[in-house]
């Protein structure tokens, strides 16, 4: 695969966080538009971290992170984070929570719900617009997370361990349902992920970080040939598993 | 409760401690204690006096505008408390001081300082009250889920917005708890005031009450301001119970 031009850079970001603990050190690397960028690596090599100082939740210790050209000194309306937890409001329905980045943004009501309509239906979410979060499942509480992440029309869509709360079926179908999201739409994902599979299988690009702290261990590029093959058939793929044994023979290094 | 394995309502409990308070009544065991038959028969009289309505109107002013002002202080200090380290650490202990002491205490000399009269009482309700609102509230908004702080910032949220569209209303069940809490003592801080004032309210018909040994008015004054107490108090309730139905998996 041709390098793409990189919409996400990192120069020489470092945290350390109050109290000294040193989260990353000196990551240095670019991110490309238009591809799923996978974040992998054990248990506390600040993949997280890392995600959140892209979002500029964070602020970095030390270096910088661009996006798009601009330096990042905060969360930007090109960037739309999916958190691990959900994050959903308790008291607000579907339909408010998938609306809510729009409602911040001071998107007048009928336009923001429209938009919301739109994106929840696209998420299979169509008849549950007014139910509230305790009333769904794990799986259509993170469709319901996605969908208000995708309403606000983000070029780079931040996802922290997405799949990490649902069921192993929901995980494989959601996997599914993002590629397909990237055929279809043009974004750019940076995704954090603690699975050897689920980064080769998803990625075109995995950043490999190595534990505290973390560093950029490896740049792996699947280039796994997807082209009309189901699921099954790219898991039995030769390719595919050099690529998860290239990973495994790395992490198990780390792995205490 | 049951009884004999059946399921009774809550105010037939009440209903036994009217009869036995009627049996002592009527036994004349003492002359404090009237049969509660005749406590009733006071109440339903001294309820369409204009003396009645005179002192429950200004007594209900105070307590409106006392609550109004625990309310508009209370708040915006929890919050700022749970917000800001530094603040939390100044205000904390005196806060706590103040929620467990015994602010009637205090009432004599506020006469001295703002006078003998109506702001006397305001300010007693807002002592009551405002203390336990700053409380709840401080701890409403320090349980406030933070992964939901930073959904919104991660969507550009201004300063504000995290206050009003997050904090506030992850906040509302344990804000509306101390409120329901700062009505019920500022009910307490309304009657107190006035009795120390005697010149006031319902205070005054206390005082009225009592220097003249109407234990029937007196008995039926006291009912009355309970009802009123437990109205507001559950009246808040129901709200609460509202609140948590939707805010349930915090």
């Amino acid at each position: 695969m041709m390098p793409a031009e990189a919409i996400v850079e990192a120069r020489g970001v470092g945290k350390t966080y109050d109290g000294g603990v040193e989260a990353l050190k000196d990551v240095s690397l670019a991110l490309s538009r238009g591809r799923l960028n996978t974040l992998l690596g054990p248990s506390g090599c600040g993949k997280t971290t890392l995600l959140k100082i892209i979002a500029g939740l964070i602020p970095p210790s030390r270096g910088e992170v661009w996006v798009k050209g601009k330096k990042v000194d905060g969360p930007g309306p090109e960037r739309a984070f999916v958190f691990q937890d959900f994050a959903l409001l308790p008291w607000a329905n579907v339909l408010r929570n998938v609306a809510f980045g729009l409602e911040l943004r001071g998107m007048p009501k009928e336009q923001r719900d429209d938009l919301a309509r739109k994106q929840i239906a696209e998420a299979g979410l169509s008849g549950f617009e007014s139910s509230y979060p305790h009333q769904l499942s794990g799986g259509m509480r993170q469709r319901v997370g996605l969908a208000r992440a995708l309403a606000v029309d983000a070029d780079i869509i931040l996802m922290d361990e997405p799949f990490a709360s649902v069921d192993e079926q929901t995980r494989r179908k959601f996997q599914e349902e993002l590629l397909d999201l990237l055929r279809h739409k043009q974004k750019t994902v940076i995704f954090v992920t603690h699975s050897i599979e689920e980064a080769t299988y998803l990625s075109d690009q995995i950043v490999l970080l190595s534990p505290r702290p973390g560093t950029v261990s490896k740049i792996i590029h699947p280039n796994i040939e997807r082209g009309g093959r189901n699921p099954d058939e790219i898991r039995r793929d030769k390719n595919y598993l050099d690529v998860v044994d290239e990973i495994w023979q790395i992490l198990k290094h780390y792995v205490v | 409760m049951t009884l004999f394995g059946k399921k009774i309502p809550i105010f037939f409990s009440l209903v036994i401690w009217f009869i036995v308070w009627e049996l002592i009544g009527q036994a004349k065991l003492s002359t404090i204690i009237p049969p509660f038959s005749r406590v009733v028969v006071a109440g339903i009289t001294i309820l369409p006096t204009e003396k009645f309505s005179t002192a429950a109107s200004i007594s209900l002013r105070s307590f409106a505008i006392g609550m109004a002002f625990a309310l508009v202080t209370g708040i915006p200090i929890g919050v700022m408390m749970a917000r800001v380290e530094s603040l939390s650490k100044i205000l904390g202990m005196w806060v706590n001081i103040f929620v467990s002491a015994p602010i009637s205490a205090l009432v004599p000399i506020l006469m001295a300082v703002v006078g003998i009269g109506e702001t006397t009482v305001v300010v007693t309700v807002l002592l009551f009250a405002v203390f336990v609102i700053i409380l709840d509230t401080q701890v409403g908004i320090k349980q406030a889920d933070k992964s939901l702080v930073e959904m919104a910032r991660s969507f550009g949220a201004r300063r504000y917005q995290i206050y009003t569209k997050v904090l506030l209303l992850s906040a509302l069940p344990e804000i509306l708890a101390g409120v329901r809490l700062g009505a019920i003592r500022g009910v307490k801080g309304v009657v107190i005031g006035q009795l120390l004032i005697a010149i006031l309210g319902v205070g005054e018909l206390f005082e009225l009450y009592s220097k003249h040994f109407l234990m029937e008015e007196f008995w039926a004054l006291v009912i009355i301001v309970f009802m009123f107490a437990f109205t507001v108090s559950e009246a808040i309730a129901s709200l609460e119970r509202y609140v948590e139905y939707y805010a349930s998996t915090r």
